[in-house]
């Protein structure tokens, strides 16, 4: 596998990804996210990314391939493939500790480890912490919110509305 | 498997999905409180998606410059592969909720057993789906039995919705041909057995609801082979009225 283009080594490709944000959740990159499966190098110029949607029916994602895009063709580069893969699914999983780190500080409280949340017990709450206060005594106001991967909550110490970005 | 049966059964899917998003969006702005009409909207969201992926890969199958969008804006009713269930109307609250329970129950126990097609492509559209379908299985059982058991009037409108809706479920489990070829070449399943784990779910969350399953009886069908309720034509009307009008129209 070739691993520089003309000018950039393939390292230098991924650095680049970190300033392309989600357009929705602006602190975090796509890195953050862990979308970018894969980035590749063909004949010394093209470059191929291969993403992955977080949830299937996200509206942000064809921004965030054409932001893709800008960035590398910003940096010289003229030739970018994006590939959408589908399988392995993205989970949350994959988000990275910096990622949770930065949505906490953003006000957004991150996900649970996956095996806390795949459960279909009716009305029952995940015990989700307030990211102002770190209160546990918070309650769901709706499983749906203002975007695909986030989810209503309400801190009942100090009373903030906040929105928990679902396990998935 | 026939690349024709193969296409057909993507189309299935995907016209399954693409119908109930739209239906679902109507919502948009009429929900019974705000973070509901958030829910239906974000729920209609996930299935425009699904619909996009199969669509996507229909496309591919089609060649010739057919894209997802061709395929939304440009068949007509007869081509359309969907299940009746799905363009059947919002109604009250209590129908629309009804239908997405029935249907997501469905969806569940279809895409649980479409992770392991053989079609390496529609497996990982169910694979990927199927967490989003979790989510509106949990959110519809939870309503059926909050209105079930809820007021005189609610259960009286459960009740409603159910005899109106009831006798567009046998068809889900009636396979048309392209589901039969899916099914006997490993990229499909077996319909029939998925019959028994959906209904035991509806059994369980009606129980608790304080509903009854009705008795079988008529089953209404077709829409799998384009035969639709006069409902399918108002849906497209207004599904592909900009296209029928602009055609090529971007924005």
């Amino acid at each position: 596998m070739v691993m520089t283009t003309a000018r950039y080594h393939i390292d230098e490709l991924w650095k680049m990804m970190e300033n392309v944000c989600d357009p929705e959740v602006p602190v975090l990159s796509v890195l953050d996210l862990g979308i970018i499966r894969d980035i590749k190098i063909y004949e010394d110029e093209v470059v191929e990314v291969v993403i992955t949607p977080t949830y299937t029916g996200c509206p942000a994602m064809d921004m965030i391939a054409a932001n893709i895009r800008m960035e590398l063709m910003a940096n010289g580069i003229q030739q970018v493939n994006i590939k959408t893969i589908l399988s392995p699914a993205w989970t949350t999983e994959w988000m990275s500790e910096e990622g949770r780190d930065k949505l906490k500080e953003y006000g957004i409280a991150p996900p649970l480890p996956k095996q806390q949340v795949c459960r279909t017990d009716l009305f029952s709450d995940e015990a989700i912490a307030c990211p102002k206060c770190n209160s546990y005594h918070t309650k769901r106001v709706s499983e749906f919110g203002s975007t695909a991967c986030k989810a209503l909550y309400q801190c009942l110490d100090c009373l903030e509305p906040f929105d928990y970005f679902k396990c998935h | 498997m026939k690349n024709n049966h193969l296409l057909e059964y993507t189309l299935h899917l995907a016209d399954n999905a693409l119908i109930i998003g739209h239906r679902n969006s109507e919502w948009c702005g009429h929900g019974p409180v705000l973070e509901q009409d958030i829910a239906i909207t974000n729920i209609a969201l996930d299935h425009i998606g699904q619909a996009r992926h199969f669509y996507q890969y229909a496309s591919q199958l089609i060649g010739n410059g057919t894209t997802e969008d061709t395929l939304a804006y440009l068949r007509t009713e007869r081509e359309f592969r969907n299940c009746l269930l799905v363009e059947q109307p919002n109604g009250d609250w209590a129908h629309t909720i009804l239908r997405q329970f029935l249907f997501s129950n469905y969806q569940s126990v279809l895409y649980s057993g479409l992770m392991n097609s053989n079609d390496e492509q529609i497996a990982a559209i169910c694979n990927k789906g199927l967490k989003e379908v979790t989510y509106h299985l949990r959110w519809s059982s939870e309503w059926v039995i909050r209105l079930g058991d809820g007021t005189d009037e609610s259960h009286l409108r459960m009740e409603d919705a159910i005899s109106r809706l009831w006798p567009y479920t046998g068809e889900l489990f009636i396979p048309s041909d392209f589901e039969d070829f899916a099914c006997k070449n490993n990229t499909g399943v077996d319909l029939a057995a998925l019959k028994q784990p959906w209904e035991n779910k509806v059994r369980e969350i009606f129980d608790e609801a304080g509903l009854n399953i009705p008795h079988p009886g008529f089953s209404q069908s077709g829409g799998k082979q384009g035969l639709h309720t006069e409902y399918m034509g108002y849906i497209l009307a207004e599904h592909q009225y900009m296209q029928r009008t602009y055609p090529q129209s971007q924005w």
